[in-house]
């Protein structure tokens, strides 16, 4: 009896066990899961983007460089065409001024987006409902590529030497 | 029962799998019977897979802290370690999760079912069954399977999850990747036929590994050292046909 009972014990932990697992994969890992992150304490402020790039949720905000909180949701504000992001700012950062700005900047060269934010001059502090009213888009690597191409060939079709030939014809 | 010395090899190869194809409709009708026992099967899980459960988690964590040091010090170079995220949760749940599990599978539970099940031919146990108008497909081999199949992708997952924590640990708490980064770039980019890639495997792998301990325990040679070279096939074959399978798997899923 006292077999059968250890038996169907483990037996149980193990197939809830697993399951608990299969769980956890199927809703927590996919970006299409449910999510069930616990909000933790801090305060929230929103800010308004034209383009937010492939910033996504739980992407971190920082100041100088330092964690100060995360991106908690981003949402499309259908009658301003824009991107309204709302962050989560931990409570023991309670000291930024509400006219700072926050700009979306990449880790890296090939990194994730990040929200950076640069301390204004006012000595009223960013309190929760917030809003954060100077913000810069995300920089897109593509229209940059494109527009330096644009430069290159108004210069030629007028008649300017283009950036990378002009060794050749002082030859 | 198995294949005789002087069939040339091809010929025997082609005839053990004709023999294994068979075995293995013989155990589908018998898996039904097998069903109305669901004790048999609880005790086969519990043999299979719980005990297994110590050794998958320990391998799945060193796996998963592995990954997490080797992908730092190659995406630093890039400078984009906050990509940690997806490269252990792809890696993890796409192959070493159900590979490796399987792999441990055969070595732990797929030997144990084949020497129990060859000595109990060994020892007349099987014989007596039929002796007495029990089908040892039913009441012998066919939970051991059934336990098998059912263990094989929870196991799995366990490992998955477990590996995940582990490359959290070394990538966040001791390399400093980004808490956030790492969670939101690995929910980001990993999507749910990802997952569903990882659990078709491992079901897959699991169904192999228990047919093939099943199917050379119960043809083993009734002698101890047919036993023991019954257990050496089971983690030879297993080993090779999850290799196999896999590439197979990754090539339909792509």
């Amino acid at each position: 009896m006292r077999a059968t009972r250890t038996l169907e014990i483990g037996t149980g932990l193990f197939v809830l066990l697993g399951f608990a697992a299969l769980f956890f994969l199927l809703t927590q890992l996919p970006a299409n899961g449910i999510r069930l992150a616990g909000s933790a304490a801090g305060y929230h402020v929103t800010a308004e983007f034209d383009n937010v790039g492939d910033l996504k949720s739980g992407s971190p905000v920082t100041m100088a460089g330092v964690r100060v909180g995360e991106v908690e949701a981003i949402r499309f504000d259908s009658r301003s065409y824009k991107a309204v992001v709302s962050l989560r700012i931990d409570s023991q950062f309670d000291r930024i001024p509400d006219d700072s700005d926050a700009s979306i900047q990449t880790q890296g060269l090939l990194g994730g987006k990040y929200i950076g934010i640069g301390p204004g001059g006012s000595d009223a502090y960013l309190k929760d409902g917030g809003r954060i009213e100077l913000t810069q888009s995300a920089i897109v690597l593509e229209n940059l590529i494109n527009k330096l191409f644009a430069s290159f060939v108004s210069k030629d079709s007028s008649g300017g030497q283009p950036v990378g030939a002009g060794s050749e014809k002082d030859r | 029962m198995s294949a005789r010395p002087r069939d040339s090899l091809p010929i025997s190869a082609i005839r053990v799998t004709g023999q294994v194809a068979l075995f293995l409709l013989q155990l589908l009708v018998q898996c039904g019977a097998a069903l109305g026992r669901p004790r048999l099967i609880v005790l086969q899980i519990y043999n299979a897979g719980a005990r297994s459960l110590i050794i998958v988690m320990l391998s799945g964590l060193f796996v998963g802290m592995v990954l997490g040091l080797q992908g730092f010090d190659l995406l630093q170079r890039f400078g984009s370690e906050d990509a940690l995220g997806i490269a252990a949760a792809l890696s993890l749940i796409k192959e070493l999760g159900p590979v490796i599990t399987a792999l441990l599978f055969a070595g732990r539970a797929g030997t144990s079912l084949t020497s129990e099940i060859g000595l109990m031919r060994a020892t007349d146990q099987i014989t007596a069954m039929q002796v007495m108008a029990v089908d040892p497909m039913r009441y012998v081999v066919a939970p051991r399977f059934l336990g098998g199949v059912v263990a094989m992708p929870l196991l799995a997952c366990v490992f998955n999850v477990v590996g995940l924590l582990g490359a959290h640990l070394v990538g966040v708490q001791l390399m400093g990747v980004d808490r956030g980064a790492f969670w939101s770039q690995m929910q980001g980019s990993v999507v749910l036929n990802d997952v569903m890639e990882g659990v078709v495997k491992s079901c897959v792998f699991g169904l192999a590994c228990s047919l093939i301990a099943v199917h050379s325990g119960y043809t083993a040679a009734p002698t101890a050292e047919g036993v023991g070279l019954a257990t050496t096939r089971t983690v030879v074959a297993s080993s090779v046909l999850i290799l196999l399978l896999d590439y197979m798997l990754t090539a339909a899923f792509l």
